[in-house]
């Protein structure tokens, strides 16, 4: 049985969920950013 | 506190490495399962900062309940001490100790009993009216991606192990799909409902959510599962070299959950004051205040 291979499946399912969610928080901000700058010129 | 957020960012990404490190080349291999066991490194420390989380949002959202008003607020204090003082000693009369399963000690119970206490206070302390929201918002989302990791993990682990990936009917991975299903939903309603009821629907949907915690985590110990028995008490006998590790993964965790949920946290603060700032800016401006002016006249014709 070659489980070798369910283990880093695992490994990388985790760190790509993270990795996800950091990503949809740092898309999340830029976008704050941005309607921020847009509140400073007033639109 | 702008400084300490990249160097705790520093010191959890080399803890993470180190964690890594133990878990695939320090803790011994299974005599059983061999190296796929060294999965529950990441299962068993993502299932527990999940109801870590869960639990925090459930006190969160208890907290924004009850501060609804002083009287609720002073009633809900008092009954938090009854059940910490309960919790506390009643594991230790002997009729209640019989109740408790095997393995399960009763300074554990008085001990988990004492810190649910300590957090309420502690919560209550740091987080006032609208900010125990935002807590609990973000620990409900960050637990959603923990809980995520559980329910993507096991099944991985079970394929090998088990033969199968989902054992159907068995209540610890119901329950925990149940738990999932909860907390998404919560999630959903706080995205897309606009009521000004919606804090307060939210805050009684964590709190019956958070009830599913404690039958996720127990039903290993009252019902027969095909889930293995729980790794720490419970009669389980794990190799002190494999439980080390196990903590030492869990802390790693521990310290980048509290980073995500941090930086949600904060973008939730921001993502308030912006929308208050636009709702100020559209009253002000002369435009804002005609359409301002024409939303309730055309809502009222309807």
């Amino acid at each position: 049985m070659n489980s070798i291979k369910f283990l880093y499946a695992a490994y990388i399912a985790t760190w790509l969920i993270h990795g996800l969610y950091i990503g949809s928080l740092v898309r999340r901000y830029g976008r704050l950013r941005q309607q921020m700058k847009d509140l400073g010129r007033g639109k | 506190m702008k400084r300490a957020f990249p160097i705790l960012a520093v010191l959890t990404a080399l803890f993470l490495v180190y964690a890594f490190y133990q878990a695939l080349w320090v803790a011994p291999t299974d005599a059983l399962q061999g190296d796929v066991y060294r999965i529950i490194y990441y299962h068993v420390p993502s299932a527990w900062t999940a109801f870590l989380l869960f639990f925090i949002n459930f006190i969160a959202s208890v907290e924004y309940l009850a501060n609804s008003k002083p009287s609720t607020a002073r009633a809900a204090r008092w009954i938090v001490i009854a059940i910490g003082i309960v919790g506390f000693f009643a594991p230790f009369v002997p009729q209640v100790r019989q109740q408790l399963p095997t393995g399960m000690y009763p300074s554990s119970v008085a001990t988990t009993f004492l810190i649910i206490t300590a957090l309420y206070f502690v919560i209550g302390k740091y987080f006032v009216d609208q900010d125990l929201d935002v807590l609990a918002v973000t620990t409900a989302e960050v637990g959603v991606v923990f809980c995520s990791i559980v329910l993507v993990t096991g099944p991985i682990w079970a394929r090998p192990v088990w033969g199968i990936w989902w054992a159907p009917g068995d209540i610890r991975l119901t329950s925990t799909l149940v738990l999932w299903l909860i907390y998404v939903s919560y999630l959903v309603l706080r995205r897309f409902s606009d009521s000004a009821q919606t804090q307060k629907l939210a805050a009684v949907l964590a709190v019956f959510g958070a009830l599913d915690v404690p039958l996720v985590y127990f039903s290993i110990w009252f019902f027969r599962t095909q889930h293995p028995q729980p790794v720490i008490g419970g009669g389980g006998s794990m190799d002190p070299r494999m439980l080390h590790v196990l903590l030492i993964s869990w802390m790693a965790f521990l310290c980048f959950a509290f980073l995500v949920s941090w930086s949600r946290y904060r973008l939730e603060k921001l993502r308030r004051e912006v929308e208050e700032a636009e709702a100020l800016e559209s009253l002000l401006d002369p435009a804002g205040v005609s359409s301002a002016v024409k939303t309730p006249l055309s809502r009222g014709s309807k």
